[in-house]
């Protein structure tokens, strides 16, 4: 049947056609342009003003130093979480005014759009660069490490996962978006005409091969590059998280490549995995995609708990509480997360042998969960707590994350997830969790790490309002949704007929609106900080008085990270130090082993991102020259064997030398 | 929990206390594991092409079944192919044990030719199927068939094409540290394309005929 669900196309422009260009009859999107494009001219006539080319270029792009390919994912992470929420304004904004004779300012396609577009971006652009971007920049220097065990590879990660939003961006303004939701409903897949679910499928696949990349990556730096001396056992919190979040993404991540290779197919060959007819089976996406889908809010909680664990214990002046019980719920979330996609479509009539063994599975994933609740609290009791800004993020998230856990109980009993399948209780929850979980974890974290990135902390005032306007409007945004859905009232919905639930709607709006208040007092709070960095400077390396090895270094650290490689003997390796009187060595230094800049990555990514557009709009001359060209590109890199260099020792004695001035001229 | 240290046994244990290496260490290559880690990712695309064969394999939409495609005497000779080949890339890592870089190519150009050999049975078998109208848009199992064995095959060509790149960046540098552990790595995913046809081919073969 498929067969003529491929239009006739251009041989070399493929489905494009000036119809492809919405801002001719969407106003919206046509200002929204605009704003792009006086906003990106803008950037680029201060980089050409300030002759910044070069540097972004050579140090940035180019740059395989673990700490600003971090730095990078942290910025895709906030670019994008400025989109997606404008997304979420959208969304608020057309359900608290479209009731009965008003149909409201979204029409119902690119309504569709925008919650899909709200849902993939949130996931897979924001929440993954934000983690990812701590994974790296941290993890090398919490074990004592120069860099990770693929440098090269990293730089490439980075740039696929970029490449993927590059698409998804695009699709705005060529073309549309997927309607299909944000895991895209396959039988859809199969019928579905538009370019929308193909920018779904290469913007994911692209940035998948990125993802999965940095997950081994990531998972063979903490296994081989540890300090000497930190045993698994000894090694931080938020590592081991780290460690089990990109063991969770090597074993998830091929699931979903697979899954939509097999939708691609559909598409594109006229296959019949997921259709209706001549014997496919779309239960069969909804099965991967999950298996897959389940596992990724681990992947980004787990870090986000690995965040908490290092600020608890940090502002209360105690080593965490039950560490190893800490290391072992880690690891019980680990495994249980891969046993209870189903819970996802009870629904779906497996029956109650199935439905009951998911949901056990999914109850019994609330008790490691719980022990770290417990942990945290245990850490608190009897502590020095300091009411710094990542402590408030943390406080902040025990109660939201709580809550929105017992709602998730709630829903893993199968009678009850059939009242509430697919409600905007559903949407509560989760929002509820990644909200109070993964961005708060993600805010704390920047506060916590700034100063360790950039040598001076964030402003406190601007950083306070941040947090209230986001806690208060999460609950006067996300309540009302848990009453609606109570209520019966499904997701996705752009136009209701009853009335009295307007007044909900219109609650909820004014809660994204103090949640934008929120945003922009952390936008404010970046630019005060910067401002006012000379007061806020800090030039210890370690502000907060902390207690992992990513403090014993300056701030920022040098390229090396460490100008001797430190040996680990407790969990807190730097508290032990520190309290063991260790003295920074100041004499002799030796070369440092390091590997080299290469444009390599951006290369290979940006020809493979130029792949997924052809394919997206059936330019297949071009998809096969760029396909050719990115296998080509990749050989020609591996001709290339001078990879790295050494940071001779007077340089790093030079480098060392200037702290050792800039702690005396602070009489530290 | 108050953070009193639990101070070891004396202070001299403490004094011996070292806080960092003076020297550079070596860590540990992590390609091998990375590969390791790597493959077994792999093996989950796959893993998800068996389990979707395993529930699309017996709906054939009152298309062809396996039993009236597949051509065991074919099959099998393909396994043979690809089989042979592991031993011969066996024969290369030993050349290669032994510093011999004429026999390690030697070895790498029949492994290679027999992969080639693999391909175009296989693309011989796909032509014929899709002359006697057994396409993969016929039915889902017909779909799901040639998934799975068309992604090994493209495993194949790509093991195929860094076959080549290596033998010539062997020819070039030699046996040097960079390309033997590359060697291993392209080893360890040759002789896993290898395991992966066996399951192939008693899944989907087979069983299919049964």
């Amino acid at each position: 049947m498929p067969e003529h669900t491929i239009p006739p196309a251009h041989w070399l422009l493929g489905r494009i056609t000036w119809d492809s260009i919405p801002m001719a009859h969407e106003p919206i999107v046509l200002w929204t342009f605009i704003a792009v494009v006086l906003g990106g001219l803008v950037v680029v006539a201060a980089l050409f003003k300030f002759r910044l080319w070069g540097p972004l270029w050579r140090d940035w792009f180019c740059s395989i130093d673990h700490k600003r390919i971090g730095i990078m994912y942290m910025v895709l992470g906030l670019v994008m979480f400025l989109r997606g929420f404008a997304d979420a304004a959208m969304m608020r904004l057309q359900q608290s005014m479209a009731f009965g004779e008003n149909m409201g300012y979204l029409p119902p396609h690119h309504y569709d759009q925008i919650f899909t577009a709200h849902g993939v971006i949130m996931i897979f652009f924001v929440a993954m660069p934000f983690v990812t971007g701590l994974m790296n920049y941290l993890v090398p220097l919490q074990i004592g490490a120069r860099d990770v065990s693929f440098p090269f590879l990293n730089n490439f990660s980075f740039w696929m996962t970029t490449g993927g939003a590059v698409l998804v961006m695009l699709s705005l303004f060529l073309g549309e978006f997927s309607t299909a939701g944000w895991l895209a409903l396959s039988n859809l897949g199969a019928q579905d005409p538009g370019v929308g679910l193909d920018y779904y499928i290469w913007g994911l696949q692209v940035a998948g091969v990125g993802t999965t990349l940095s997950g081994i990556n990531l998972i063979v730096t903490i296994i081989k590059m540890r300090a000497p001396g930190m045993q698994l056992m000894k090694m931080p919190v938020f590592s081991w998280t780290a460690l089990c979040t990109n063991a969770l993404i090597v074993a998830t991540f091929p699931i979903l490549t697979a899954a939509l290779v097999l939708m691609s197919l559909d598409r594109y060959a006229g296959t019949n995995f997921f259709t209706n007819d001549l014997g496919g089976n779309s239960m069969l996406y909804v099965n991967l995609i999950w298996i897959w889908g389940h596992p990724e809010v681990y992947i980004l909680v787990l870090p986000a708990f690995g965040v908490f664990s290092e600020v608890v214990a940090t502002f209360s002046r105690k080593r965490l509480f039950g560490y190893t019980s800490m290391v072992y719920a880690t690891v019980c979330i680990t495994v249980l997360s891969y046993l209870v996609w189903l819970h996802h479509f009870f629904t779906m009539g497996s029956g109650a042998t199935v439905n009951t063994f998911f949901g056990i599975t999914t109850m019994i994933i609330s008790i490691p969960t719980g022990a770290k609740i417990f942990n945290w609290l245990f850490t608190m009791y009897k502590g020095r707590i300091r009411f710094e800004l990542p402590m408030l993020w943390t406080v902040g998230f025990m109660v939201t994350f709580a809550i929105g856990g017992m709602t998730g109980v709630l829903l893993a009993v199968p009678p009850a997830d059939f009242v509430l399948h697919n409600s905007l209780f559903l949407i509560a929850h989760f929002h509820n969790v990644i909200i109070g979980g993964v961005v708060f974890a993600v805010f704390a974290g920047i506060n916590y790490w700034f100063p360790k990135a950039f040598g001076y902390r964030l402003d406190d005032f601007w950083g306070r309002c941040s947090f209230w306007f986001w806690l208060v409007g999460f609950w006067v945004a996300f309540t009302p949704l848990y009453i609606l859905g109570l209520m019966g009232v499904t997701r996705r919905v752009n136009h209701f007929e009853d009335p009295s639930l307007q007044i909900w709607f219109v609650i909820a709006a004014c809660g994204a609106a103090l949640i934008a208040l929120g945003i922009a007092s952390f936008l404010i709070q970046l630019a005060v900080s910067y401002a006012r960095r000379e007061q806020l400077r800090d030039v210890t390396g370690d502000p907060w008085d902390a207690r992992t090895l990513e403090w014993a270094t300056s701030s920022p650290p040098p390229q090396y990270n460490f100008a001797f490689t430190p040996v680990a003997h407790e969990i807190d390796a730097w508290w032990d130090m520190k309290k063991h009187g260790y003295q920074r060595p100041l004499s002799g230094f030796v070369p440092i082993h390091m590997p080299a800049n290469t444009g390599a990555g951006v290369v290979i990514a940006g020809l493979s991102t130029l792949f997924g557009f052809a394919m997206i709009w059936h330019m297949w001359p071009l998809a096969i020259a760029s396909f050719a060209a990115t296998v080509l590109a990749s050989i020609i890199h591996t001709f290339n064997y001078q990879r790295d260099y050494h940071i001779p020792a007077a340089e790093v004695a030079a480098t060392e030398e200037a702290r050792t001035q800039q702690l005396a001229a602070a009489h530290v | 929990m108050s953070d009193t240290h639990t101070l070891p046994a004396g202070a001299a244990a403490l004094a011996a206390r070292q806080y960092h290496l003076a020297h550079e260490p070596h860590p540990e290559n992590g390609t091998s594991l990375g590969f390791w880690l790597y493959l077994m990712s792999d093996c989950l695309i796959f893993a998800v092409l068996f389990a979707t064969y395993g529930v699309l394999g017996r709906n054939y939409a009152g298309g062809p079944t396996g039993a009236e495609l597949f051509d065991l005497k074919l099959v099998a000779i393909n396994t043979a192919f690809l089989l042979l080949s592991s031993i011969t890339f066996g024969f290369a890592m030993l050349s290669k044990q032994q510093r011999d870089v004429r026999g390690t190519l030697a070895w790498l150009a029949v492994t290679g030719l027999l992969g080639l050999a693999f391909l175009a049975v296989e693309l011989y078998e796909f032509a014929h199927l899709l002359h006697e109208g057994a396409g993969p848009q016929r039915s889902a199992f017909l779909s799901s068939f040639f998934t799975l064995v068309g992604t090994h095959g493209l495993h194949v060509t790509f093991g195929t094409i860094w076959l080549v790149t290596l033998m010539i960046q062997i020819g070039k540098h030699g046996l040097i540290p960079e390309n033997t552990r590359r060697l291993n790595c392209l080893s360890m995913f040759w002789h896993f394309l290898d395991v992966v046809w066996i399951g192939v081919f008693t899944f989907v073969y087979l069983m299919g005929v049964l």
